[in-house]
């Protein structure tokens, strides 16, 4: 039961390993906080459809799978938006189109697919939390590059001191495509590495 | 140059390019450009789908969910209207176009998913834009996205003779491919 929960870390973790969620993941990296609250939000969505969805697998007829799961996340998605806008609305605006765009994140409907209209609901919502972590932590990592260096901060906190002239182009969104494309050659060169042994 | 019809077809098309500034519709863009013409059919399939959706979608926030006062469920509504409509253009062309069907078929069910359509139908009305100005903001939008993507494939190509590192091939590569594109992109950031 416990791999389960592990698994999604970092073994299959989604964004290196399976290289899904590559949209949400350059254009909310700009910032730390950005990122942690990216990685949140999708984790709330990703659980609790898991929890649904592994509930109602059985009742749900074969053909029409995909729609039900998508109003099934579509509707966490909406509950989603409400409460951001409510209680975090600095963090709703910040991360803007990229909430709603959630319903159509590869993740969520991958896990129901794959994972969640197979398993019981306690596998399932542990599949999820270790999925999202995996893709909190991933979003995370490239988030960290990418302030850092572009800004000399981390979550708003000057790190790298005055003397330190920002490289302004991995805010901007050609550094998420440079960064991105940095660590997934990163993680080729340990996979490759890896393999060889 | 603003809100008008030709600053936003234009800003769309180069300023905020859909793929290499708001990084919508990223999973085809890196899934089919690895040749020229898959590339040209996605583009295709796009442009006809988003077009489409827009109409739709500005339809039905304005006419269902604004006299009823449920804005909220756009995210709901528009998903199902665009999975709908990608189900029914998916038959009808089958049905009267089967030469076009076979062509550009295989990238339709793509397209559902493909948070770029959903994304402009959201921007659009986040943006508060009418019908005339949604409907150039998608065509400029799916221009750039045709552009980005026959850009690319064209790069790609090219990649695949050339002696890359075994760790950064295929979508390393890509992505700082990508990079440099976004770069000369915001050459033109200053103009809109």
């Amino acid at each position: 039961m416990l791999h389960e929960l592990t698994k999604g870390i970092i073994k299959e973790n989604p964004l290196f390993v399976q290289l899904l969620g590559v949209c949400p993941s350059l254009a909310t990296s700009s910032s730390l906080e950005n990122a942690i609250g990216m990685g949140c939000a999708f984790t709330f969505v990703l659980i609790f459809s898991n929890i649904i969805i592994s509930m109602i697998r059985k009742f749900i007829p074969d053909q029409v799978h995909i729609p039900a799961y998508i109003v099934v996340i579509a509707s966490l998605v909406t509950i989603l938006e409400m409460l951001m806008n409510a209680f975090v609305p600095a963090l709703y605006a910040a991360l803007g189109v990229f909430v709603p765009l959630i319903v159509v994140n590869c993740i969520v409907l991958g896990r129901a697919e794959a994972f969640a209209c197979k398993h019981g609901v306690i596998a399932s919502a542990l599949d999820a939390v270790g999925m999202g972590i995996g893709f909190t932590f991933a979003l995370s990592l490239i988030a960290t590059f990418r302030e850092l260096l572009g800004s000399g901060k981390l979550l708003g906190h000057v790190v790298l001191g005055t003397a330190y002239t920002p490289i302004l182009i991995f805010i901007l969104p050609a550094g998420a495509f440079l960064t991105m494309g940095f660590v997934f050659t990163l993680v080729n060169y340990f996979r490759q590495r890896g393999e060889a042994k | 140059m603003g809100d008008s019809i030709f600053g936003i077809l234009f800003g769309s098309i180069f300023v905020s390019n859909i793929i290499l500034s708001r990084f919508l519709g990223m999973c085809s863009f890196l899934g089919v450009s690895k040749n020229f013409n898959n590339s040209l059919g996605m583009g295709a399939a796009v442009t006809f789908v988003m077009l489409l959706a827009t109409m739709l979608s500005y339809a039905l926030y304005h006419l269902l969910l604004v006299p009823f006062n449920l804005m909220y469920l756009k995210t709901l509504v528009f998903i199902l209207a665009i999975a709908t409509l990608v189900q029914l253009v998916e038959m009808f062309m089958k049905k009267t176009m089967p030469a076009l069907h076979k062509a550009m078929g295989i990238y339709l069910p793509l397209i559902t998913t493909n948070c770029a359509i959903l994304g402009i139908a959201i921007i659009n009305v986040d943006n508060n834009y009418n019908f005339a100005q949604s409907i150039a903001n998608s065509i400029g939008t799916s221009l750039g996205y045709t552009m980005a993507i026959l850009l690319f494939s064209c790069i790609r190509e090219k990649l695949n003779e050339d002696q890359i590192p075994k760790c950064m091939r295929n979508l390393p590569i890509a992505l700082i491919t990508a990079a440099c594109m976004s770069i000369s992109m915001m050459g033109m950031s200053g103009i809109h």
